[in-house]
């Protein structure tokens, strides 16, 4: 039997060999109860969380221990369910941007343009070029502070709690950014279907320019703070190390599916927006261990700076959103002068666009992996049902097979690198 | 003069040409949709097809969710000779390599709510199909782990479903504030 068909075979099981423990909690606390366990083999069943294991959100882990061993283990997630999907059917497209975008609260941008997308597959619309680069820039922009947000968190799950400081900082400075763009500094419903929002302010390269001059050299700290650190890399290098075989079997993307070698990134694979005439590289790993996981993600955040140089010279001119009356609302200076503007403007605003009717799928590569936004249209101003590929829920279940066998401590370093977003897995 | 027995003769090719064959694929009628293929298996061909298109190199299942048509009032946008049911069961698949994607649509009907599950094809679809189960109440045979996922254990009903209304769940002091 070849390495290939052990791994392949290792995330099929389902017995008691399994890294899952598929046990719900009334089975648990029946063991928890009975006087005789720990019985002759030292298994214990330990519960871990809910609260906050790794600054991830809430997510509660059960785990089958041997000593500091771990044999099973199963996440439990729903504490942040809100019923996104099913609001989503409430909410008129031009309302759903404000929904999606609090799924993936670090980065919110790629959850409107996976929904943006979708929508304008379903209405058969071209946004502007400008409007189309704009998307491109803040969404690499926001790939940044989202990784940015992931040294922080993982540095700090880790033990570098000097670097929950250095990582908020680097963040801050674009979501600061962000704030002068969109008007706020998370949840923007910044892109919109048929373009976005508003413009880009007038002195937005200086803004820029100064975000890519001030980044790299705190890359350099990075490297200095963590990856040239032999407890650093002691900590990570061999830790949670899985084969592309199980993370393609496991229907894992983004990070996860790249640090095990596989070049799997939809920016170059799938190009869509501009990303066909942008140059970069898609950063992959080799044992797809811990370690590779954070080199990759830091590694990105240099591509991203990379891509965004590139738009800084490239930015298009012309509008920032389709001009289809049915679909934008007429500027405010028309309203006052024409009565159309205005009835198109009440229609938008009360009833919403009509979307013909048909499925649709779009997805884009967010920081966590293959974000996708499927809808179904029944021709009203509504989407009939609206279901979010969330990578992060994805991801998730490789996390048992990670943890298998492995140290409770390294548990830890585990879910960091996975890197979940509790709002985007519960929706 | 000539014009006209051209007409004729471009008739006379087009009229005997049969019926063009249904496209299909693994079997099953097959479709596009805004340029995505599509196919679709019945519930009984639901496990066979998926087999045969992870043979094909579809080694990833991107997604898979449901929709309940309950309510749907527009054309399904389904081939011939297949019957629309209430519940419709959607699988994306990739091949990782080619970049190949390909949609599955199985129609589940609403009184016998169950299809076999996809897990010893792709284990990815473990997390998925509990998933679909918690919000639609469909069953996934030989699931290793049938249970709900995003809801507490012991909640009753489907919440995706249509017939679920929004709202239905009382919240505490909703109807006391107008008592001023």
């Amino acid at each position: 039997m070849s390495l290939t068909e052990i791994s392949a075979e290792r995330v099929r099981r389902r017995g008691d060999d399994s890294a899952v423990l598929r046990m719900s909690d009334a089975e648990a606390a029946e063991i928890g109860n009975d006087p005789n366990t720990p019985d002759d083999d030292q298994r214990v069943l330990l519960n871990m969380g809910p609260s906050h294991p790794s600054t991830h959100g809430v997510l509660r882990l059960m785990l089958e221990m041997e000593g500091e061993t771990v044999l099973r283990s199963k996440p439990v997630v729903g504490y942040l369910h809100t019923g996104m999907e099913k609001q989503g059917e409430q909410l008129s497209y031009l309302q759903g941007c404000t929904n999606v975008t609090r799924m993936d609260y670090a980065s919110p941008l790629f959850n409107e343009l996976a929904f943006s997308l979708t929508t304008e597959k379903l209405l058969g619309i071209e946004v502007p070029e400008r409007a189309t680069w704009i998307r491109m820039m803040m969404c690499e922009l926001n790939r940044m502070a989202s990784h940015f947000l992931f040294m922080a968190s993982n540095g700090m799950d880790l033990g570098a709690v000097g670097m929950m400081i250095y990582g908020w900082r680097e963040r801050e400075e674009i979501l600061r950014f962000f704030e002068k763009v969109t008007g706020l500094r998370m949840n923007h419903n910044y892109i919109r279907p048929g373009g976005v929002a508003a413009d880009l302010p007038d002195d937005w390269q200086l803004d820029v320019a100064r975000l890519l001059e001030i980044i790299p050299p705190r890359l350099e700290e990075y490297d200095t703070l963590m990856t040239g650190q032999p407890i650093w890399r002691a900590r990570l290098q061999g830790v949670g190390a899985m084969a592309p075989e199980e993370a393609i079997a496991l229907s894992a993307t983004g990070p996860l599916l790249r640090s095990t070698g596989v070049p799997s990134d939809l920016r170059r694979d799938e190009p869509y927006l501009a990303y066909d005439q942008v140059e970069f590289d898609v950063i992959v790993g080799t044992y797809g261990d811990c370690y590779d996981r954070y080199a990759i993600r830091l590694n990105e955040i240099r591509e991203s700076i990379r891509i965004v140089r590139q738009i800084l010279d490239m930015m298009p001119s012309g509008d920032y959103r389709v001009q289809d009356k049915k679909v934008t609302p007429p500027p405010r200076a028309r309203i006052d002068e024409s009565m159309e503007a205005l009835i198109h403007h009440f229609k938008i605003f009360t009833e919403g666009y009509k979307v013909p009717a048909g499925e649709a799928y779009a997805a884009v590569e967010s920081p966590r992996g293959e974000l996708g936004v499927y809808i179904v249209s029944d021709g009203s101003s509504h989407p009939y049902r609206m279901h979010v590929r969330s990578p992060s829920f994805i991801n998730l279940q490789s996390m048992p097979h990670l943890m298998q066998n492995g140290l409770i401590a390294d548990g830890v370093a585990i879910i960091s690198s996975i890197d979940p977003i509790m709002g985007e897995v519960d929706r | 003069m000539s014009e006209s027995t051209e007409v004729d003769e471009s008739e006379e090719v087009a009229a005997p040409d049969p019926q063009p064959e249904p496209p299909t694929r693994f079997g099953v009628p097959l479709s596009d949709s805004l340029g995505v293929s599509t196919i679709h298996p019945s519930p009984e061909e639901w496990l066979g097809v998926a087999e045969a298109a992870r043979a094909e190199g579809f080694d990833h299942l991107t997604d898979l969710t449901a929709v309940d048509y309950l309510t749907y009032g527009a054309p399904r946008g389904l081939p011939d000779g297949i019957n629309a049911e209430r519940f419709e069961v959607v699988a994306h698949l990739s091949n990782v390599s080619s970049r190949e994607r390909l949609r599955l649509r199985a129609q589940v009907p609403a009184d016998e709510p169950t299809l076999p599950t996809l897990f010893d094809v792709w284990p990815g679809a473990e997390a998925l199909e509990r998933e679909v189960y918690d919000m639609f109440g469909i069953v996934f045979a030989d699931h290793p782990d049938m249970c709900r996922i995003l809801m507490p254990d012991d909640w009753v009903g489907h919440p995706l479903r249509k017939d679920y209304a929004v709202g239905q769940i009382p919240v505490q002091f909703k109807d006391e504030g107008m008592k001023r």
